[in-house]
């Protein structure tokens, strides 16, 4: 069964559409990426799926239900901009979050969620840094982190917005590697990813989107000129001297 | 005076007052906590202010002076309040603060209005209304007291039992989102949590400084911790103190108002927190800054020694420099590079020739320290990512001897790779053998740093 099956969504913020009739089914398994222009929609599509913001109408699916009965499957990653790092709290802390969703309403975290989330400290190397204050973390650090969040929430299928952005060499390369390694174990993860550089060296699949879906397949067959001249539009010049034809599946 | 005070302390109304202003203090401070992280201030001076013409109206409506009616009539007018807020930013382009600003004022002055006309009328003189303003404590009663921290233990209790849930929503509203915790829901419960806070410390603190009273400890508490479970303690904890100090200060002076009094001692306790809280205050930044500063200069004249000498004597020539020669070596301000010249002699570090400088024994030991301390953490930044594990905040002083010995021999080989290692050992240097180059392998000094280390 397909992990997520998204269909016919369409969001739009004040009446303004921002997806229009968005239908894909993901595949089991894959690291997909996402790519678009800003303001594409990609955020808003994580979004939609998660149930995060109402949709003008459509269905999303999780395991061939709806994302309120399969909460537990899924593990979130936000763009690191959306809170604010200078909130009291530490590295453990802000992990231990992740368990939240399997500790239920007035109980506190026992000792198997530290545990659980000390190792998903351990998995993005920042076991040293869990007594951290957050803000005192460098930019990946705090990436990191949230990743780490993730892991704690034990999930099947994870969606992660922008985890590469202004990451570190160093933690981009445990980013990857985690990404996979997740992969190995049988997940599913999408990707909201700016840089077209890597697009084909990191993601099994591709979905491009630009209010619409212009293409979702394998990035070997999806990942063209073409379909790139069609999502990122008037922009194409900016693209030629950007992308290395290399990085580009040839047509 | 510590008779009068005891006089006070005995009278039984003031020991109810008491309690009452302790328990405010700390469902102030402890909502306050979480008003101040969502960046919720202004949001508590409107229902404060919005809540005037609330408790007027209930004034008018009942006929008679009764603090459930009051908490109600101001609890009503207060979301009244805060529902034009977001209309206007829902329904025009003016921005947040500007809404808050202009509901605010729109309400306070109709509920001056009100005031005008009920002190005009005939039971106007008894209604105690204008202890609204700025805060009576005094004239809280036995039953007041009883409803003010019956509800006050019902808020510290729904944020004790919520705490987790309150914590991820105030910090990640998506995330909380996504995990399926009902977020209306909890903004809706916060919301109401912080309008009771503030609308039970009105009579005490009074509608102009009850905003104060909420974000005041909670700014304050800030400074002391970095976790949030212990900022709404201490937040709670100033609270409770500026609650007593206010009330006991506005009972022994006749006509002075509760409320100015509590927030100057919030205030107090602020502006303590300001310059005397470790870590975040002012005093322990300032003493930090200056420490770092008197030591970098130090270090700079030392190394700056260490490197001319090292030059000096791969190429054969003078171990004594002039001034000059070290103002060229490395650049620094002559005032600063003259100040420690003569500190580090006075500390036998250095000796002076003709007007030449020298490292003397310890001194060449001391340099060779520094220079080692200062090579190797060059060499750390060069590999930051690698040794990440180590756990140096940026404002850490780096110390090689608080390095584990695996990391330092990494490190060591990493700086003779990069041509970095001292080349001039202290020993032979002090027993002048000035010309002695460094060799790592048999170096005891250096082996026994390393063994120093790894013990
Ligand atoms: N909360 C919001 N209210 C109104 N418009 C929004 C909101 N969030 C996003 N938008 C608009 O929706 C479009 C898509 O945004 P987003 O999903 O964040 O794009 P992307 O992540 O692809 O850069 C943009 O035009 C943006 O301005
Ligand atoms: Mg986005």
């Amino acid at each position: 069964m397909n992990p997520v099956k998204v269909s016919n969504v369409t969001v739009a913020y004040d009446r303004k559409p921002v997806l229009q009739e968005i239908t894909f089914d993901m595949p089991e398994g894959k690291l997909i990426g996402v790519v678009g222009p800003n303001g594409a929609g990609k955020s808003t599509l994580i979004k939609a799926i998660l149930g995060l913001i109402p949709t003008a109408s459509g269905t999303v699916d999780i395991y061939g239900k709806p994302y309120k009965s399969q909460r537990k499957l899924v593990g979130y990653v936000p763009q690191r901009g959306s809170v604010d790092w200078d909130f009291p709290t530490n590295a453990l802390d802000v992990v231990l979050m992740g368990r939240y969703g399997h500790i239920g309403w007035f109980r506190r975290p026992g000792k198997k969620d530290t545990a659980i989330a000390l190792q998903a400290l351990d998995k993005v190397g920042m076991k040293e840094y869990a007594s951290r204050q957050i803000s005192q973390l460098s930019g990946g650090q705090q990436q990191r982190v949230f990743l780490a969040r993730a892991l704690a929430q034990d999930a099947t299928v994870y969606f992660m917005d922008e985890p590469f952005v202004g990451v570190d060499a160093a933690t981009e390369k445990a980013i990857i590697s985690l990404l996979n390694e997740l992969k190995a174990q049988g997940k599913t993860v999408l990707v909201v990813h700016h840089d077209l550089q890597t697009v084909k060296e990191y993601f099994d699949w591709t979905l491009l989107l630009n209010k619409r879906k212009i293409a979702l397949g394998p990035t070997e067959e999806v990942f063209t000129i073409d379909n790139l001249q069609k999502t990122y539009g008037g922009r194409l010049s900016f693209l030629d001297t950007q992308l290395d034809p290399s990085h580009v599946v040839q047509s | 005076m510590w008779n009068e005070l005891l006089l006070t302390l005995q009278d039984a109304n003031t020991q109810w007052v008491l309690f009452g202003s302790i328990l405010l203090g700390v469902a102030s401070g402890v909502l306050g906590s979480f008003a101040l992280l969502r960046k919720q201030s202004l949001i508590g001076d409107a229902m404060a202010h919005a809540a005037l013409p609330g408790i007027c109206l209930a004034f008018l409506l009942y006929g008679t002076k009764s603090i459930g009616w009051f908490l109600v009539g101001a609890a009503l007018s207060g979301l009244l309040a805060t529902y034009f807020i977001q209309a206007i930013i829902n329904h025009s382009r003016i921005k947040e603060d500007t809404a808050i600003g202009l509901v605010l004022s729109v309400f306070f002055g109709f509920g001056i209005v009100l005031l005008t006309k009920i002190a005009q009328s005939k039971n106007g003189n008894q209604s105690g209304l204008d202890d609204f303003i700025f805060g009576q404590a005094a004239s809280l009663v036995g039953s007041d007291v009883k409803v003010i921290s019956s509800v006050a233990i019902v808020l510290l209790i729904i944020t004790f039992l919520l705490f987790k849930e309150l914590k991820l929503f105030t910090f990640d509203r998506q995330f909380a989102k996504g995990i399926g915790l009902p977020t209306g829901f909890i903004n809706a419960l916060l919301m109401t949590l912080i309008v009771s806070a503030v609308v039970i410390g009105l009579q005490a603190v009074g509608v102009i400084l009850m905003a104060a009273m909420l974000i005041t400890p909670a700014i304050a508490a800030r400074y002391w911790t970095d976790r949030l479970d212990r900022m709404v303690i201490v937040a709670g904890t100033i609270g409770a103190l500026s609650g007593i100090l206010g009330t006991i200060l506005s009972s022994m002076a006749s006509n002075l108002p509760t409320g100015p009094v509590i927030v100057l001692a919030a205030t107090v306790i602020f502006i303590i927190s300001l310059v005397f809280a470790p870590n975040r205050g002012l005093v322990s930044k300032g003493l930090k800054l200056y420490r770092l500063r008197k030591r970098v200069a130090r270090e700079t004249v030392l190394q700056t020694m260490y490197d001319l000498a090292e030059e000096a004597s791969i190429s054969n020539q003078s171990m004594l420099f002039t001034r000059d020669q070290l103002l060229t070596r490395r650049r620094m301000a002559t005032r600063m590079l003259d100040k420690n010249l003569h500190r580090l002699s006075r500390e036998g570090l250095l000796n002076q020739t003709d007007g030449k400088w020298g490292l003397t024994a310890p001194g060449a030991k001391a340099a060779y320290e520094v220079t080692f301390n200062n090579r190797l953490f060059e060499i750390y930044t060069m590999y930051e990512m690698r040794f990440a594990y180590l756990q140096l905040a940026a404002n850490d002083a780096w110390e090689y001897y608080e390095i584990p010995s695996h990391t330092l021999n990494e490190l060591m080989e990493l700086m003779a790779v990069h041509e970095h290692t001292p080349q001039l050992d202290p020993a032979h240097f002090a027993k002048g053998e000035k010309y002695y180059i460094a060799n790592l392998e048999s170096n005891d000094s250096n082996k026994r740093k390393r063994e120093v280390k790894s013990s």
